[in-house]
């Protein structure tokens, strides 16, 4: 820019507006200044402050004073802040089964399948309703008696011996990952479809022709093709487990040890108005976040020395 | 084919179809159990099974009672008040700012780029705890407006799908417009803007969706409950005293999702589209 500048000092500034690059630039200042202003003003700024928040003892109205380390010294020593990070383990062992059932419907369904749409919308379906919706649904779908018990002792199960599925503090944080699952398998099980289904159908023809089975297709044609969205999601999904909030957040509200680390962070921050020590446990995570998707990274290229994820 | 071959593929087909139908099941039971329940009145409710059909499928006194109860005719207006703006706002920023990064050449177009996809690594609840400082000096909270700033702000999935879709438009439309002495404005509203028409239906859609099932930033900033519910925060009528009436909630819920349904079924591909070409911007 600053070369054209140069070039057409001579020139009065209006004229300058009027020429090409003057035009340029104006176009280029009046598409990205509002963009760049709310990334800025709702994005950098908002982490900006959550670093300078977190040396804060402070609510959100009112005296701020400065306190050094001693939020992080509380996010690790309190009970109730880091210990809760244990339970993303559940939500990983969730993702797991979330991604292996998504990618064994999606073979499923890329071949020919009657009715194979209708049943793509049915599994797809749950991602497209509201979060609070869900939290409804799935009270409902567990209380005791209701609808899972029901569904159980159709296939003879006696309600005695069946938990409170979200009370029971040995199974609750299963059922929650439960509805996560169902709420997502669909969704990744359609990327996978299309990952699968932007390969040419001639490779699959040849592939027959050549007498190769089911197997070695899945093996040969569609696991390469799925390959960089199968790695995408595994990062993403590792990321989102450390991360998870809906579930418990609408569900039980964390209570009876469900509690994940970002709802302990909520009720902190805007119940309990303590925003410094959110604000360390914001960072906190924030940090391992960014060292387990760098090290993902890193470890993807290690092994698939020729992809691109 | 030899009979072995046959009794593997019958069986192999079996095995498909019976994983279908077993998910399938597992993906509706949650959503069924709901509208079962919806159509039963209070008697019926408490004296049968869950699972139970009811007695009338045409029994609409629960949906009617919960639409009031929860002032879903309110929050309806609401929703599509937010839903317009930030659709149109989205739109006008995000196909303005993929043209700006995909014609020009200038320092700062990759910084830029990995601004935008620096910003999707923030998990947003973290975020909130100090955007809602930045609401609060801004006056924006309780507010439509400043909740629709907010719901405007980067949305990079879409953009990433206007990126892409404006990679496929072949730039010698644009110089040959240039060549005629069309501004720059006018190539990009006259020319390029009518040719993004399929990626900006399918990106709204998916930010529509996005946007109609938005709850924790709407309970966050539209904390007055009477004037400024969405369709998804007016469900919060049914926590407390009327917690346990399943079948007023299950009505309310179905409501709630009704548009969404709706949506799906008009636009299933786009739907889909969306999210493939959402997700290989890695």
């Amino acid at each position: 820019m600053t070369k054209n500048v140069t070039v057409h000092r001579k020139r009065s500034f209006i004229e300058w507006l009027r020429s090409r690059d003057g035009q340029k630039v104006l176009v280029m200042i009046a598409f990205m200044v509002v963009p760049l202003l709310l990334l800025l003003v709702f994005t950098y700024i908002p982490f900006a402050e959550t670093v300078k928040f977190s040396f804060f003892n402070m609510k959100y109205v009112g005296v701020r004073k400065f306190v050094g380390l001693k939020n992080y010294a509380k996010v690790f020593s309190r009970s109730d802040c880091f210990g809760a990070l244990k339970l993303s383990l559940y939500y990983m062992g969730g993702s797991v089964v979330q991604l292996t059932l998504a990618l064994y419907l999606a073979t499923i369904l890329s071949f020919k399948v009657k009715g194979g749409n209708l049943f793509k919308g049915f599994m797809f379906f749950p991602f497209l309703i509201n979060g609070i919706a869900i939290g409804f649904i799935f009270k409902f779908f567990y209380t005791r008696g209701f609808v899972f018990d029901t569904v159980l002792q159709w296939c003879g199960f006696e309600l005695e011996n069946l938990p409170y599925w979200l009370k029971d503090r040995s199974i609750n944080n299963i059922s929650l990952v439960g509805t996560s699952v169902w709420r997502y398998f669909g969704q990744n099980m359609v990327l996978f479809i299309g990952a699968i289904m932007s390969v040419d159908g001639e490779l699959y023809e040849a592939a027959m022709l050549d007498g190769a089975n089911r197997f070695q297709q899945f093996k040969y044609i569609i696991l390469p093709s799925i390959k960089t969205i199968f790695v995408l999601n595994v990062i993403l999904s590792i990321s989102g487990s450390l991360s998870a909030f809906e579930p418990p957040f609408v569900i039980t509200d964390g209570a009876n040890g469900t509690g994940t680390y970002f709802v302990v962070m909520h009720e902190i921050a805007h119940t309990q108005q303590k925003v410094g020590l959110a604000s360390a446990m914001a960072v906190v995570l924030l940090l391992i976040i960014f060292t387990v998707t760098i090290l993902q990274k890193l470890f993807f290229k290690y092994v698939f020395k020729n992809s691109d994820a | 084919m030899n009979a072995l071959e046959k009794a593997g593929k019958i069986v192999l087909t079996a095995v498909k179809y019976f994983s279908l139908v077993f998910f399938s099941f597992f993906a509706l039971l949650p959503v069924v159990s709901c509208v079962i329940t919806a159509f039963k009145d209070d008697y019926e409710y408490q004296n049968t099974n869950v699972m139970t059909l009811p007695q009338n499928w045409l029994n609409f006194d629960n949906f009617i009672s919960a639409f009031n109860k929860a002032g879903m005719g309110r929050a309806f207006l609401n929703s599509t008040i937010i839903l317009v703006c930030v659709l149109f706002f989205s739109t006008m920023f995000g196909t303005q700012l993929a043209y700006v990064l995909n014609r020009f050449k200038f320092p700062g177009n990759t910084l830029i780029r990995n601004m935008f996809l620096f910003a999707t690594m923030l998990p947003g609840i973290a975020m909130q705890i100090s955007v809602y400082e930045i609401m609060y000096k801004l006056k924006f909270i309780n507010t439509l407006p400043g909740y629709i700033v907010l719901m405007c702000g980067t949305d990079v999935i879409a953009i990433y799908i206007y990126i892409q879709f404006f990679e496929n438009i072949d730039v010698s439309l644009d110089e040959s417009a240039i060549v005629d002495g069309a501004s720059y404005f006018t190539i990009f509203y006259k020319i390029l803007f009518p040719l993004l028409k399929p990626a900006i239906v399918t990106s709204c859609i998916l930010k529509g969706v996005g946007t109609y099932n938005e709850y924790y930033m709407a309970k966050l900033y539209l904390q007055d409950k009477n004037r400024l519910s969405t369709v998804a925060t007016s469900l919060y009528t049914f926590v407390g005293p009327l917690g346990s009436k399943y079948n007023l909630i299950c009505a309310g819920v179905i409501i709630s999702m009704l548009p969404a349904l709706i949506v799906f079924i008009l636009c299933q591909k786009q739907i889909y589209a969306g999210l493939t070409l959402g997700a290989v911007k890695g």
